[in-house]
């Protein structure tokens, strides 16, 4: 109470001194007010339209949302800086993600016009959702408060547990979001509880502020920051499924719509890898070092082995996509210079790839998503040659083949892994990559050498989807072929995010490094 | 870069020439389904790859240095990838070996293959860009590239248009390759962490120049990396496993292929990047290699013998032959090297054509048994003399080429080690065993089975593919020199470490 009334007079002094936020404060967030104003539109206009016509419209206002967001994400940049008393800053890095979190977006709307039109799913509260969603992303990457994050995960977190159970229909759906939802909450309560101790041995909830209280005294880092980092670890290591925080992820993707799956598998995991660079590496977390390795390791072995087995596509990707994680993780127990920016790439990388197969996978799976299985796609090669070859690309991108995306960024994880002095992580991740080659290799052994089943029907790839995975095979043919431009993009901003700290953080990185 | 007194066409040939084929697989795409002229077109494409290719050896004595043709563009300038390409007088032969394998894989197809014709010879085209691309490189990331991009297109091939066991056949193969070079690109990843090149010539420089940090320690294990990947390919005999399986699933292009040229990608790997980058550790390491190499001429001949399965039965003459050429590498002597590289030239003339003879033979019986057949020389004589052509130039008959290569190899390996050259030529007499001992079996005597009295000989399209591994075969034994005088000067630049590493042994 005193505490209270003491402070009284100086909060009545601050409201009355209270200063609306300069005009390029909002141009800082400007990507996050277009995907809000377009997200309400959407949600708005649904109610006025008949059903039957709704699916059109609202996917193009949708769409024209993520582009217009796109091309504010372009205005944006011009704006680097902090905004709203450094909650956000505007700099490469969340230039970065926030182009690839809305691309992902655009073309995960792309690819569910036919879908929902097929599976009978209202239109509205999907593209809201998803475009809300989006929105917590965008916020993720560029917040550089720790509450501000959890707040933008949350909101990330809530419309992908409410996408996660779109087919009503199904009983798996509705698990999968059940799971999801609880299984998701509880681990953001582990990451909140990291902010409070954070808060507790450094005094600040600001990621710059962290980092100098960490590491500016010189005198030892107190137990609690140690804890705290470990509790982050785990709220964010659940977002990117991670090993041992992985479990939910094949029954969720099992059970969510297929176009959903491609967002969940990519975008709030690259918003999750944003926030996990920042807390890491730019906050300089204490301890990071074999918390990191153990858990890469552990999600790589894990992943592969488990999609060994896997006779359901979706729940096949699901564990390739924890293997990938594990992939991506390696990268950060490499120096943060290195890192920073091979992680960048990967998430680029994969989601082009990953969004590409989910949409090939999206289209595939028809009416009541009733062909995942791998015998279903038996003798695809003669039925569609082209769907079985744009998704044989995929395949081999996730495989790591040259020309591909994917083996770009497999291979500037590895030569940062072994810039840093990680051969054994080095070694785990090559014995990985071979185990992983052959279930890949599955999907393309049925497509191409086994008879078509006469009962899978192949419908006409139609327009929109067409375009998305048009698209996709671009970007993983332009990331496979001209890596050079997003590297130095991603190695430019990794330099400026990391350049304060990298001074100490070379210092501990060297103490690091594997005996 | 020495192009300065070459004509206009010296830059750019060796890109056509790998290229070519890729293109022409493309243009394919765009060729409606109509088979014949699918397949005209894949055969004027692979003749026109081809003829370009033989400017290569024409002018190879052109310019200076070791490597000719070169182009070097910058491809990704971070990490520093350059489009790097170049010959010398090992590889060139190599690149003409794999165009001269393909028109004749075109026409060995024409009636094998009724399914599925575009893509056949689409992947056809684009499997031999890559290999030409794997000789021609001379960036290693490029190499990878090119090695890597071999593999699909071959599993596809033995996977999609293979005998029964296709597709177990086609994922061994992927796999074991694929895990192989997995290995090696950590090692080149490394290289390039290191030196911050991908060039050969710049890393090769750096090593011997010892410039390259933490090199001493980590040598043995970059040497491993690639050999592995190499051994696999080759395949040196633990390794071998997934090749009779290949083989015997695999179309009879794909077989050809496989032995003519994909074999050979190993075996040059090794020469190349294994013994060019780490002579020291190849010095090292030489006698186990050699023990493997022994034990693989050896095992291999003794299986092969008793193969009832006359493709697998060619596929572990493959296995020992190929152990040979491992074996005159390691022995690091002139002849050996030598020998090595002119039996990969003419393992991949010989064998490529008994793979060719065989899948003839399928298509009229559709069977490699050779309890199958007897007799054969009565309803068929100019396959049975084709066939006892093709197998004396593979058992090393003087004046065919076979005989060349082996008794470089053998005096070689007589030369670093004399016991090794003595087992070795035992290898040698097996293969005349289980060569003749087959050739018998199918050809001499009466004709046994019913079916086998109406067999027709071989018409015009089939001694169009015959006639051309004939010759080759006959002009390589009889003017060696025409090949060992382009191959002596790279396998002279490839032996120069080894002198001085001799010459510092007698001095200590």
């Amino acid at each position: 109470m005193t505490t209270l009334s003491h402070s009284l007079p100086g909060l009545l002094a601050q409201v009355q001194t209270f200063m609306p936020p300069p005009g390029a404060d909002y141009m800082r967030i400007l990507p996050e007010l277009v995907l809000s104003i377009f997200g309400m539109l959407v949600m708005v206009i649904d109610p006025l339209l008949d059903e039957e016509n709704s699916h059109q419209a609202l996917g193009t206002i949708a769409l024209i949302g993520t582009l217009a967001a796109l091309g504010s994400t372009c205005w944006m940049a011009q704006y680097p800086g902090t905004a709203f008393s450094n909650m956000v800053r505007v700099e490469g890095f969340s230039v970065f993600f926030h182009f690839l979190v809305i691309a992902i977006a655009a073309v995960v709307i792309l690819s569910s016009f036919e879908y929902l039109k097929v599976q009978r799913i209202r239109a509205g509260e999907y593209y809201g959702l998803i475009l809300f969603g989006t929105v917590g992303m965008c916020l993720m990457s560029s917040a550089i408060e720790l509450v501000l994050i959890f707040i933008a995960l949350e909101i990330s977190s809530i419309s992908t547990y409410v996408l996660a159970g779109f087919r009503r229909r199904d009983a798996s759906s509705s698990e999968s979001s059940l799971k999801y939802f609880l299984l998701g909450s509880f681990a953001t309560a582990f990451f909140l509880y990291g902010v409070a101790l954070v808060f507790g041995a450094t005094g600040s909830t600001n990621i710059d502020a962290i980092s100098l209280a960490l590491h500016s005294g010189g005198g030892p880092v107190p137990v609690l920051a140690y804890v705290a980092t470990a509790l982050m670890f785990v709220g964010l290591g659940f977002k990117v499924a991670s090993v041992p925080f992985h479990v939910w992820t094949p029954d969720v993707y099992e059970g969510a719509p297929a176009p959903v799956v491609g967002l969940m598998s990519t975008g709030p995991k690259a918003a999750a890898f944003a926030v996990l660079l920042r807390v890491m590496f730019e906050a300089n977390a204490p301890g990071r070092f074999w918390l990191i390795w153990v858990s890469a390791a552990l999600t790589m072995t894990l992943g592969n082995v488990c999609a060994l087995v896997q006779n359901n596509v979706k729940r096949l990707l699901a564990y390739s996509s924890i293997a990938h994680a594990g992939y991506l993780l390696v990268a950060f127990a490499a120096r943060p210079e290195l890192g920073t920016s091979a992680a960048m790439f990967y998430t680029a990388a994969y989601a082009a790839m990953n969004v590409g197969a989910f949409a090939v996978v999206t289209h595939f799976a028809n009416v009541g998503e009733k062909y995942v299985t791998l015998e279903d796609y038996a003798g695809l090669g003669r039925k569609s040659p082209v769907l079985a070859a744009t998704f044989t690309f995929f395949l081999m991108s996730l495989i790591g083949i040259p020309i591909t995306g994917g083996f770009f960024a497999k291979f500037y994880v590895l030569s940062a892994a072994l810039k840093s002095n990680l051969v054994g992580l080095a070694i785990i991740l090559v014995l990985n990559s071979a185990v992983g080659a052959y279930y890949y290799l599955r999907i393309i052994v049925m497509m191409y050498m086994r008879e078509p089943r006469g009962e899978v029907p192949v419908t006409p790839v139609p327009a929109a989807a067409a375009l998305a995975i048009a698209v996709c095979v671009l970007l993983t043919l332009y990331l496979g072929v001209l890596p050079g431009r997003v590297l130095d993009y991603a190695a430019h901003s990794a330099h400026a995010l990391v350049s304060d700290t990298a001074a100490s953080s070379t210092a501990s990185a060297s103490l690091a490094t594997e005996p | 870069m020495g192009s300065v007194n070459m004509d206009s066409l010296g830059p750019i040939i060796l890109s056509l020439v790998t290229f070519i084929p890729a293109a022409g697989g493309l243009l394919i795409l765009l060729i409606p389904r109509r088979d014949r002229d699918i397949k005209l077109f894949a055969l004027v494409i692979s003749l026109l790859a081809f003829v370009a290719s033989l400017h290569l050896p024409v002018h190879l004595h052109r310019g200076q240095g070791l490597f000719k043709f070169e182009i070097d563009k910058v491809w990704i300038t971070s990490p520093n990838i350059h489009y790097h390409m170049g010959i010398d007088g090992i590889s060139v032969w190599l690149v003409v070996l794999t165009t001269f394998l393909t028109p004749l894989c075109v026409l060995i197809s024409w009636h094998s293959i009724q399914e599925r014709v575009k893509e056949f010879f689409i992947l056809l085209l684009i499997l031999e860009t890559a290999l030409i691309g794997v000789f021609t490189s001379l960036d290693l990331f490029l190499f990878y590239f090119f090695w890597e991009a071999t593999l699909i297109p071959m599993a596809l091939l033995i996977g999609m248009y293979g005998h029964g066991r296709r597709i177990y056949a086609a994922v061994k193969f992927f796999l074991f390759t694929m895990i192989g070079s997995m290995f090696m690109l950590a090692a080149i990843v490394w290289l390039y962490a290191k030196t911050g090149s991908f060039d050969f010539v710049v890393i090769q420089n750096a090593i011997r120049n010892g410039s390259v940090p933490g090199f001493e320690q980590a040598s043995l294990w970059l040497f491993l990396g690639f050999f592995i990947a190499f051994a696999v390919k080759v395949p040196i005999f633990p390794l071998h496993t997934w090749l009779p399986d290949a083989h015997v699933e695999a179309p009879t292009a794909g077989s050809v292929l496989l032995a003519g040229v994909l074999l050979k990608m190993g075996t040059y790997g090794l020469l190349r990047f294994d013994v060019g980058l780490f002579p020291e550790q190849a010095h090292r390491n030489a006698p186990w290699v050699m023990v493997l190499a022994l034990i693989g001429i050896i095992y291999g001949a003794l299986v092969s013998l008793v193969q009832p399965n006359m493709k697998k039965l060619i596929a572990y003459s493959s296995v020992s032959h190929l152990g040979l050429v491992v074996l005159g590498i390691f022995s690091f002597t002139t002849a050996g090297l030598n020998g090595a590289v002119f039996i990969m030239l003419a393992h991949g003339v010989a064998t490529g054509g008994l793979f060719m003879l065989a899948g003839i033979l399928y298509e009229r019986r559709h069977t490699y048994e050779i309890a199958e057949f007897g007799g054969l020389a009565t309803p068929m004589p100019k396959y049975a003399t084709f066939f006892l052509f093709t197998v004396l130039a593979s058992l090393g008959l003087p004046l065919l080429n076979g005989f060349i290569g082996e008794f470089l190899v053998l005096s070689g390996a007589f030369q670093a080690r004399p016991t090794y050259g003595i087992l070795a030529a035992t290898g040698v007499i097996w293969s005349a065993c289980y060569l003749l001992w087959m050739y018998q079996r199918v050809f001499f005597g009466k004709v046994k089975h019913e079916v086998n009295n109406t067999l027709p000989d071989l018409n015009l399209r089939e001694k169009a593919a015959l006639w051309p591994i004939a010759v080759a075969a006959l002009v390589m034994g009889v003017a060696p020199l025409v090949w060992l005088s382009a191959i002596d000067p790279a396998v002279q630049a490839a032996l120069a470490p080894f002198t001085q590493l001799a010459s510092r042994v007698v001095g200590q």
